[in-house]
């Protein structure tokens, strides 16, 4: 297993590098000189090519691309070109915001998914089975953001049961220290903050998870029907056990590895998902920021969200696949 | 001696293909949401290139005074904050939705099929290389991706097109590369490279001929994924701007009224959902009609 886990590990560095080298290219060589967005649109072209000097921008691009790498080893991504902010405090005070809509976003998608996937499967072919299936279809052919904005309108604007936007109200917000407002608050005995929060996380994990919850329950229907016609079941109901024992205890726990992968990997594209999540819920995290920088042509911070958010999923592949290598033997000799 | 093989060969392969379509068809023409899916695809084909004649209002013409005024007898979906009928601007976007999903995923199928083959017949240091260059696009996030891709190269349908079918043109690749990988040393291919057949000729007129099943259902699934993911971009104001009337665009525009006037953001997401439900639907019944085992 260590073997693998280092050969996979090895296999890491190479994507991260050529994950930098795609972002600088994107950045650097398609963009906007960023001196001529610094200075605007009046500036001279001696007083851009100073700048230009000044910021490393004439020196030849691979030597750019070094100074850019050695600023990602150490943290730093630059200032914003707007706010002349570090770009790497601006993402890491946004992200832990992102990490707790995308977690309980997955919590709900496995939870929802994984149930409806189970009873679609075990009462194949009836109304269950066709009501949970079209429910899954409709979920994948859903745009998040207009699921986002009709949850808004019916729960907020017409009952006004949830708030329409943002992740608290001001001037509750919890003692800071994980920056997970929920982890927070409990923490801390906040209970207060903890509800405020917690409603303010209803709908946009609602909207969020949909199209994950689609993809889960889907992907566990298909398992759990090929485990269920296996000769081990057969045997396990010819002696004679509980029905709920042979699809819980035998099935499921068979069925969870591949859907472990599953899950994983939509833990990985939520992060696309939030962006969108983000702006229709006002949600302060780093998918809303990186819409913003991307209107204002703000692109040290373009490129520092995107390189942050490709080597999250990048980490959370290789966490998934070792899961996958741990829970499957097989795949280790492989 | 050779060209009667060959024409054996060809001639053998047709008949084969012949009776694969016929049986697909039978089976999608049994599944009942796979049929439900082509008819909803044929009445958007229809509406996308004759909606001109459906549209009850200009779709680009609009009156202040009307604006965000509830579906009512006049205006069967209301009006927009410009007082455009917005059932005339939903049946003017499906032209945009379908053109950008159906160029979107042919542009990309067409690169990857190119590099998915390379990799696959030859192997060895260009299948790594150019697997890896795959690689590294798939490890973002797609939808981020043509985000960072917007943002570089513009706004617009074009733009939206290149950037939507940059993204996706690592699965094409792959698809097509273990496609070619499974049956490059099967004898029909072997005996085409022994009768003095050239590399192209083999993997475009032998091999993939006979592997486009996985490709053609993930192309048809790909086009759902390409309506969607255009609609985000213009959600987002990155993608097709206005006044172009593509669905996306305009529920990002009426973002800021839907408070009030809720309808603004209701049909065009139905729209959307309709359109890519119908291709998932035929999709999974084309994967379902193409697989082998359930054939049998």
């Amino acid at each position: 297993m260590l073997k693998y886990i280092l050969k996979r590990l090895a296999l890491l560095v190479p994507v991260i590098i050529g994950v930098s080298v795609l972002v600088f290219l994107v950045m650097h060589v398609f963009t906007t000189d960023p001196a001529s967005i610094i200075l605007g649109q009046h500036a001279t072209a001696e007083q851009v090519e100073k700048l230009r000097e000044e910021l490393g921008l004439n020196k030849p691009l691979y030597v750019q691309y070094f100074m850019f790498m050695k600023g990602v080893l150490h943290g730093n991504f630059g200032n914003s070109l707007i706010t002349k902010t570090s770009v790497t405090n601006e993402i890491l005070s946004r992200f832990p915001a992102t990490i707790e809509l995308a977690l309980v976003a997955i919590i709900i998608a496995s939870i929802f998914g994984i149930l409806m996937g189970i009873l679609s499967a075990v009462k194949q072919n009836s109304i269950v089975d066709y009501i949970s299936m079209f429910v899954s279809l409709i979920g994948v052919s859903m745009p998040i953001f207009w699921l986002g904005l009709m949850l808004i309108v019916l729960f907020s604007v017409k009952l006004h049961l949830l708030p329409v936007s943002g992740r608290i109200t001001i001037g509750m917000e919890p003692i800071h220290i994980t920056g997970l407002y929920l982890i927070d608050s409990l923490v801390s005995g906040n209970m207060a903050a903890f509800k405020d929060s917690l409603k303010h996380l209803i709908l946009p994990s609602i909207a969020l998870a949909s199209y994950s919850t689609a993809i889960i329950a889907r992907m566990t229907r298909s398992t759990m029907l090929e485990i269920i016609q296996q000769d081990y079941i057969r045997t396990a109901r010819a002696k004679g056990l509980f029905e709920k024992t042979v699809i819980l205890k035998h099935a499921l726990r068979n069925a969870l590895i591949p859907i472990t992968t599953v899950i994983g990997l939509q833990l990985g594209s939520l992060l696309g998902g939030a962006v969108l999540t983000e702006t229709v819920f006002s949600w302060p995290g780093v998918g809303s920021y990186t819409i913003d920088a991307i209107l204002k042509s703000d692109y040290p911070v373009v490129q520092g969200a995107v390189m942050i958010f490709a080597t999250v999923f990048v980490l959370v592949n290789l966490v998934v696949d070792l899961l996958y290598a741990y829970l499957d033997p097989r795949i280790k000799y492989s | 001696m050779y060209a009667d093989i060959e024409l054996n060969t060809n001639v053998n392969e047709k008949k084969t293909r012949y009776k694969l379509f016929k049986n697909v068809l039978n089976m999608l023409i049994k599944n009942k949401a796979a049929l439900i899916g082509l008819i909803i695809i044929f009445l958007l084909i229809i509406v996308a290139l004759f909606g001109k004649f459906f549209m009850p209002y200009d779709p680009y013409v609009g009156e202040l005074s009307q604006s965000l005024q509830a579906p009512s007898a006049a205006h069967i979906f209301g009006t927009d904050e410009q007082g455009r009928d917005i059932l005339s601007r939903i049946i003017d976007g499906t032209k945009i939705s379908l053109r950008v999903g159906v160029t979107s995923v042919a542009v990309a199928l067409s690169i990857g099929t190119v590099i998915g083959s390379i990799a696959g017949y030859y192997g060895g240091k260009i299948d790594m290389l150019l697997m890896r260059i795959m690689d590294i696009i798939l490890a973002f996030p797609s939808l981020l991706l043509a985000i960072a891709f917007m943002s570089v190269l513009g706004r617009g349908i074009d733009k939206a097109v290149i950037a939507i079918s940059i993204v996706t043109i690592p699965e094409y690749a792959r698809i097509v590369r273990g496609c070619i990988l499974t049956v490059k040393e099967n004898e029909y291919v072997q005996a085409a490279r022994v009768i003095g057949n050239k590399d192209r000729t083999i993997i475009f007129k032998h091999i993939l001929p006979n592997v486009m099943s996985p490709i053609i259902v993930r192309a048809t699934l790909g086009i759902s994924t390409a309506i969607l993911e255009t609609s985000s971009l213009g959600f987002l104001g990155l993608g097709v701007q206005p006044p172009l009337a593509e669905w996306g665009s305009m529920l990002g525009a009426g973002r800021g009224y839907f408070y009030n006037a809720p309808h603004i953001v209701l049909f065009p997401g139905i729209a959307i959902t309709i359109t890519v439900l119908a291709f998932n639907l035929f999709g999974d019944g084309l994967r379902d009609a193409l697989d082998p085992k359930l054939r049998k």
